[in-house]
């Protein structure tokens, strides 16, 4: 089979396949508390993204031996439906979804007031429904929003977002393509208040200048993400008090 | 004997404290990497094995080639794949099972440290494209944990693979026939991990056990022989504030280059 | 004294919600001087303290709370209850029997079975432990009659109201029996099922608008309409002779 030649990703203006400038993001869609019998729940659309996650707790832990005698035991499943990629998925846990439900749960830990809850578990649920690269950073900024949502006390929101190498070029948000044919992915979880990265990976190829520039640009991304959190927890609530006006109006 | 896996709450208080004043429960400084030993060739039914010795941490890498078939999406390349084990003996805290997310974490940070710094030439190892190729088994396998698994399987496999010596073999037929002979494994990179521990807002390179159990977080990063990041990795409940894992980035350049020059024969 | 909202403004945590002088009250901590949210809810600005009304929490048991819960497992020396709090809750039986507990006499599920709801009240709970029931004073027991809703616990408030105004005006509205837990289930008990589900759909009304205020006006005027249609529905089939 002859070799297409390989479109590039990023055209001489800069301007991406999708149409993105390098330092931008998907488009970011997000909606709290959609799912009726999960304590809390968020689902997020990033591009093609589609991932849902949910959080039972704290309740009491199965198996109980597992159980912390003075803090919660935070418990993560990250999990890609078996239709969510190009070539049909395994149901069964693979090693990198194992790896990411402890990266993420990771991530995900110092945010949360754990020791306020001793003795229990508090389970988070992420479903890749839909893939196309970013998935365990779109996973993370669900997952914050379904804590928020469960009630479950936090220091902060927790804002996930990746920066990688193009073409030569750092870019923010890396699509599927863009991660098979670039030099480097680096997702990157942050928590603005205490200025804290929760989670940092790498796989590629950067020199110490590249990867400072790389981790302030998810960092920037990880700031944008974090104000579409806030909004999406504030219009669940705004469209009660809305409810309330128009009825007002009415009469 | 029952060995508690617990850190008695006194000694995590003393390890935090001297941490906060620039020293360690052993003389090392904060970027000191402990008591290196490697030994080479052990294993004479692998391909190539490799022993680390990291302070008391000992890990044991063997390399076994076989032929089998390429993943479809790169039907002209090799495969790599990397495993840890865990063993039992290793520590009271490993259980016997399947690989748990430890284990499963340690392989796949190794592996992208030879994967992203291409070290092994996978397109070299294709016998015939799409059918079959050369596969490339990295097995790490922890003889005993004193903390700091990552950085000592990390350079037991760059030890093992420098040790590998391939069969000399020609294609008839499509079949791999051995011939008489060896020739070493071509590396083209030399992957080194460096992991470090927060511990009261600290970091500190290699922690041992006692530190591992008292830090927030760890941050790893593996560097190839141009002082390019190739891989990271942060661990542990805890965070790095962005200033951290750029102080972290610029110790572990050097910190790679002189652990480097332990395997690495010039 | 820096403060960073207007109050009853929505909040989300990590909102940082004033510095220094102030105290840290309800759903807020602080670090470094400054004081932050830690759950969603409308802020609260008092003398010297800020804190959260939060929007969504759960229950987290208090000793002294009255509860409604539901027995899930008949154990060998009690009954294991769910309270709807991130622990389950235990009622003796020696509690239950107001004596000595005897296990060749007494068959517990004659007493509470699986699936039975009951009012009690904690006695006892701290970090170490479940919490522990007990049904001794008069109003505790199993429940009998009428019917629970469920609403979030950190609605409960706005259903009693300030002196118990929401509340009074309830049971006079409807002319039923209303128990509150603390726990976010309240028992409802009325002279017909019309009753109950008057005061259920009034109790729904508070859990969607606690937030909004003139809610006590807009929960009596809602339940007035309710009882107004039904006695213009009731008239209009009585000159018909129709019935549904």
């Amino acid at each position: 089979m002859s070799q297409k030649k390989q479109e590039k990703l990023i055209d001489e203006n800069g301007v991406r396949l999708d149409g993105r400038k390098v330092n931008e993001l998907r488009p970011l869609k997000i909606e709290v508390g959609i799912l009726g019998n999960a304590d809390g729940s968020a689902y997020i659309e990033l591009g093609k993204n589609r991932i849902l996650a949910a959080v039972y707790g704290p309740r009491e832990v199965h198996p109980k031996h597992l159980a912390l005698p003075d803090r919660a035991v935070l418990r993560c499943r990250y999990h890609m439906a078996p239709f969510s990629v190009q070539e049909r998925k395994s149901p069964a846990p693979s090693r990198r979804e194992l790896e990411l439900s402890k990266v993420i749960r990771e991530s995900l830990e110092p945010s949360v007031f754990l020791e306020y809850y001793p003795r229990t578990s508090i389970d988070l649920f992420i479903e890749v429904l839909q893939a196309d690269g970013g998935t365990r950073c779109a996973g993370i900024t669900a997952a914050s929003l379904a804590l928020a949502d469960a009630g479950i006390p936090m220091k902060d929101l927790v804002a996930a977002c990746a920066a990688g190498k193009v073409e030569g070029q750092i870019v923010l948000d890396l699509t599927d393509v863009e991660d098979k044919g670039g030099e480097a992915d680096m997702p990157l979880a942050f928590m603005l208040n205490a200025n804290a990265i929760t989670l940092l990976q790498m796989d590629g190829l950067l020199t110490d200048e590249e990867f400072k520039q790389a981790v302030n640009l998810a960092v920037e991304g990880c700031k944008q993400v974090y104000q579409h959190q806030k909004d999406a927890l504030k219009d669940k609530y705004m469209a009660a008090k809305e409810a309330v006006k128009e009825e007002a109006t009415e009469e | 004997m029952t060995y508690s896996t617990v850190a008695a709450r006194i000694k995590q208080k003393r390890i935090a404290q001297l941490i906060a004043r620039g020293k360690r429960l052993d003389e090392r400084g904060p970027n000191d990497h402990r008591a290196i030993q490697i030994e080479t060739g052990l294993i004479e039914r692998a391909e190539g094995s490799a022993r680390v010795r990291l302070g008391k941490t000992e890990v044991l890498v063997g390399i076994k080639i076989e032929t089998g078939e390429p993943f479809p999406d790169t039907p002209n390349e090799g495969v790599l794949t990397v495993n840890a084990e865990l063993v039992p003996l290793a520590s009271p805290s490993f259980e016997a099972g399947p690989p748990d997310e430890n284990s499963i974490e340690l392989a796949r940070i190794v592996d992208r440290g030879i994967r992203e710094s291409k070290a092994i030439d996978l397109a070299s190892l294709c016998v015939e494209p799409g059918k079959n190729v050369f596969v490339v088994f990295v097995d790490v396998y922890v003889l005993n944990h004193d903390g700091n698994l990552i950085d000592a399987s990390a350079l037991a496999s760059l030890a093992a693979l420098l040790n590998t010596k391939m069969f000399n073999y020609e294609v008839k037929e499509g079949e791999v026939k051995i011939k008489p002979g060896y020739t070493p494994l071509p590396l083209r990179n030399h992957p080194v991990a460096v992991t470090f521990a927060k511990i009261n807002d600290k970091l500190i390179a290699d922690p041992w056990l006692e530190e591992e159990q008292v830090m927030d977080a760890r941050l790893t990063m593996t560097l190839d022989k141009d002082g390019k990041i190739c891989a990271l990795q942060k661990g542990g409940y805890g965070y790095f504030t962005t200033q951290q894992v750029f102080e972290a980035a610029g110790i572990a350049i050097e910190k790679a280059q002189e652990l480097r020059k332990l395997v690495v024969k010039e | 004294m820096p403060v960073f909202y207007e109050r009853r403004q929505l909040v989300t945590p990590g909102d940082l919600l004033a510095e220094n002088d102030y105290m840290t009250g309800e759903n807020t901590y602080k670090e470094n001087g400054k004081i932050y949210a830690t759950r969603v809810g409308l802020v609260e600005y008092e003398e010297r303290r800020v804190s959260v009304v939060a929007l969504k929490a759960f229950y987290v048991p208090a000793v002294g709370d009255t509860v409604i819960g539901k027995v899930v497992e008949v154990g060998m020396s009690g009954w294991n209850i769910d309270i709807r709090a991130p622990h389950p809750a235990m009622l003796r039986a020696s509690d239950a029997l107001e004596r000595p507990f005897r296990p060749q006499k007494d068959d517990l599920p004659s007493i509470f079975d699986v699936g039975d709801l009951v009012i009690a009240k904690i006695v006892a709970y701290d970090r170490t432990r479940d919490p522990l029931l007990t049904i001794l004073e008069p109003s505790l027991g199993k429940i009998t009659r009428g019917q629970i809703v469920e609403i979030t616990p950190t609605k409960i408030p706005r259903v009693i109201g300030k002196k118990g105004s929401m509340i009074t005006m309830l049971k006079q509205e409807t002319g039923c029996q209303i128990t509150i837990g603390q726990n976010g289930l309240i028992q409802v008990s009325g002279k017909t099922p019309e009753d109950e589900r008057l005061a259920i759909l009034a109790i729904r009304k508070i859990e969607q608008e606690a937030h909004i205020s003139g809610l006590t006006d807009r929960v009596t005027e809602m339940i007035k309409k309710e009882k107004g249609e039904k006695e213009v529905v009731e008239s209009v089939t009585e000159e018909t002779g129709k019935t549904d």
